[in-house]
């Protein structure tokens, strides 16, 4: 009998599996809920959902299976900005204002027009009496006041009106704001582990210990050394600005992995390709500059390099001196990669663009030459592929 | 067998159904939650109430999975016998014995923690999927089996600093606490100050909520120090009053030491309160 509901969200893009779906059938049949609707809510979400960023689909979808809100489901799952609801302020109407409110149409040419405005829609809007946004008098969103009126994102019946749990919809700002996936780039980044024994002797050595025991004729000669640690020294360079707006989501996810993964992590930007200096932080990237030449000369080569960025530019950003687009350089970008390549000999570069595109792109053509054809992809099977390249 | 809250806490009709459900289908339960609402002292409280031994597995960054199962002394077992001890012709006598084999040994039906799960290597919930699912592992050294004698109740704590794996969550209930309303926040209050001042409450509560909402603050106030602010307040005798005229002369709630913990935090809470005045001072 959940089946539809069960179905809606996966559809909803909840990660429920059957056996979940299973142990909500197992625990409803062991008597668990009772026979009350709230608890049967408790219930489900506790079995269903494991990931607090999937709470408010929960929500929604619940309510849509169980209170048989009229209405179509695309219009509950139009992705509204939380922006425009944000609650700013409280209109206090008129009554002379709630008697022109109450003069718009049923509930069916809500959901239609509804519909037709978040489809013209384009910014925030606040008050007024037409747009969708908070404390308006519009028949849509939040905070306002339209006894007609369908609620987007407000917590709780401001006008004092019954809301149910589920509508409350308490975890709507905790959908989808923190990077997902990363587990699996970590699992990647595994690969490239290098352990080595340093710091205070704390583990036995099984081996050595009775080798003396056997040298000192059987006398217990106990051997210890140091624990082993992951040693790999990494360099990531990261491409921020222009083209690579777009690829943001995916270079945070790698470097909030990279940053977990590697205890010696050193992380700098550049724009586009590779000059005579680089920065640390993006927010003062014209007033704190370190010259390339010093990271190479601070970092030991046993580092590995690991560049990400589409290599989407003007051939001349890469072939001629003063191609950059941002500055005038002296020597070209390809000097200074290859620098950066002589002094360490493992490198690779991570391409967030999709590989079949590389061939259009020139510049990335160049770019995989002078990489020595250790380009990969971002992508899993990408990543699995350069930390092979690196760990070799 | 069923958790209700006890006297201590507070707990919420959506907490209760997910305990109660990992209690009967004998799940693990895991918990996630902002710092400070009471993720850990959860599984106490749950021992206490349907009275059960509580087992405690602190988890750390070098835990491995096997640490909760057995560790084997081959280092005693080797300077045992070299003093000729009769205890060395026994393996067992080196086999030491985990929280979870603790927990699977007990007579009556345990509540096992696993606090705070993500601190743990990446792969260590999936080292532990079997032991959980089955309620038993292999012991090499002695080749045998041992299996829980009652299926603990197992809550596991997380503090989101690593994601865990979907084979894992699968085989879990799973609730997140969420913050606590004032309303839930005034009975958590009442539940560990009985008979406090309602004002003082009323006033601090406020202040309290309005320090969460200060943006930017890199650790915003918890439930926990909420409790030891009022405990401070209750200590020093404060009034309500000194509670509310506080904007005008001081920007600063009183003894905001126990509220803020980064001096950043301060920082920032003083600066919106200069600028507040400023604002109210011009228009």
């Amino acid at each position: 009998m959940f089946v539809p509901f069960f179905l809606t969200l996966r559809k909803a893009g909840v990660p429920a599996s059957l056996r979940e779906y299973l142990t909500l059938l197992e625990a409803m049949r062991a008597g668990v809920a009772g026979y009350d609707v709230e608890h049967f809510y408790y219930l489900a979400r506790s079995a269903l959902v494991k990931d607090e960023r999937n709470l408010d689909k929960f929500d929604r979808v619940f309510a849509h299976c169980f209170k048989g809100l009229e209405g179509s489901i695309e219009a509950l799952f139009a992705d509204i900005p939380a922006e425009w609801l944000k609650k700013l302020a409280e209109k206090t109407l008129t009554d002379e204002e709630k008697k022109l409110v109450e003069s718009l149409g049923g509930w069916d040419k809500l959901m239609e027009t509804l519909k037709q405005r978040l489809a013209e829609q384009q910014k925030r809007h606040q008050g007024g009496s037409k747009w969708i946004g908070t404390a308006g008098t519009s028949p849509f969103g939040a905070y306002g006041y339209n006894p007609e009126g369908i609620r987007i994102g407000q917590d709780e019946g401001r006008q004092g009106r019954a809301v149910k749990v589920w509508d409350k919809r308490e975890f709507k700002n905790l959908d989808d704001d923190v990077e997902i996936g990363t587990r699996n780039i970590k699992v990647a980044l595994r690969r490239l582990r290098r352990f080595a024994r340093h710091g205070a002797a704390t583990e036995l050595d099984l081996p050595d210990t009775i080798r003396a025991t056997a040298h000192n004729g059987g006398m217990l000669d106990i051997k210890m050394v140091a624990e082993r640690r992951n040693t790999v020294k990494v360099l990531l360079f990261l491409d921020v600005g222009g083209s690579m707006a777009q690829h943001v989501r995916a270079c945070e996810e790698l470097f909030t992995a990279a940053r977990t993964e590697f205890k010696h992590l050193e992380y700098f930007y550049f724009h586009n390709c590779l000059y005579e200096s680089v920065w640390r932080d993006n927010r003062r990237r014209h007033a704190e500059r370190i010259p390339t030449w010093q990271v190479m000369h601070t970092y030991g080569t046993d580092y590995r390099v690991v560049m990400v960025g589409d290599a989407s530019m003007s051939p001349y950003e890469i072939v001629q001196p003063g191609g950059s687009v941002e500055h005038w350089n002296e020597e070209a970008g390809i000097v200074w990669m290859q620098r950066l390549l002589h002094t360490y000999p493992k490198a690779a570069w991570l391409n967030p663009m999709p590989e079949k595109h590389w061939g259009y792109t020139s510049s990335i053509e160049m770019m995989e030459k002078i990489m020595g054809g250790r380009m990969f992809p971002l992508t899993l099977a990408g990543l699995d592929g350069a930390m092979r390249e690196l760990g070799r | 067998m069923r958790f209700k809250g006890t006297d201590d806490y507070v707990a919420t009709d959506d907490l209760m159904v997910a305990v109660n459900a990992a209690i009967t289908l004998e799940r693990p339960l895991l918990i996630k939650g902002e710092p400070g609402t009471g993720k850990t002292v959860l599984a106490t409280e749950v021992a206490k109430s349907i009275g059960a031994p509580l087992i405690e597995w602190h988890i750390k960054s070098t835990t491995k999975a096997q640490h909760g199962l057995y560790e084997y002394d081959a280092v005693a077992r080797l300077r045992d016998s070299q003093l000729g001890d009769a205890r060395v012709h026994d393996i067992r006598n080196y086999i030491l014995r985990g929280k979870l084999w603790q927990a699977f040994e007990s007579e009556k039906r345990p509540v096992l923690l696993i606090d705070e799960i993500d601190k743990a290597d990446i792969e260590f919930p999936n080292d532990l999927l079997q032991e959980l699912d089955r309620m038993e592992f292999y012991v090499h050294e002695t080749r045998e089996t041992i299996s829980a004698r009652e299926r603990p109740i197992v809550i596991i704590s997380s503090n989101n600093e690593k994601e865990l794996p979907d084979a894992f969550l699968r085989r879990c209930f799973f609730h997140y606490i969420r913050f606590p309303d004032e309303e839930t926040m005034a009975r958590i209050v009442e539940v560990h100050f009985p008979g406090i001042k309602k004002a003082l409450v009323r006033e601090a509560l406020g202040v309290f909520f309005e320090t969460r909402e200060v943006p930017g603050l890199r650790k915003k106030p918890s439930t926990s120090e909420l409790l030891d602010w009022l405990k401070l307040l209750v200590a020093e005798d404060m009034t309500p009053e000194d509670l509310r005229n506080r904007d005008t002369k001081n920007s600063l709630p009183p003894l905001y030491g126990a509220l803020l913990k980064s001096e950043q935090d301060v920082h920032q809470l003083e600066r919106l309160a200069f600028l507040a005045r400023r604002d109210q001072r011009g228009g």
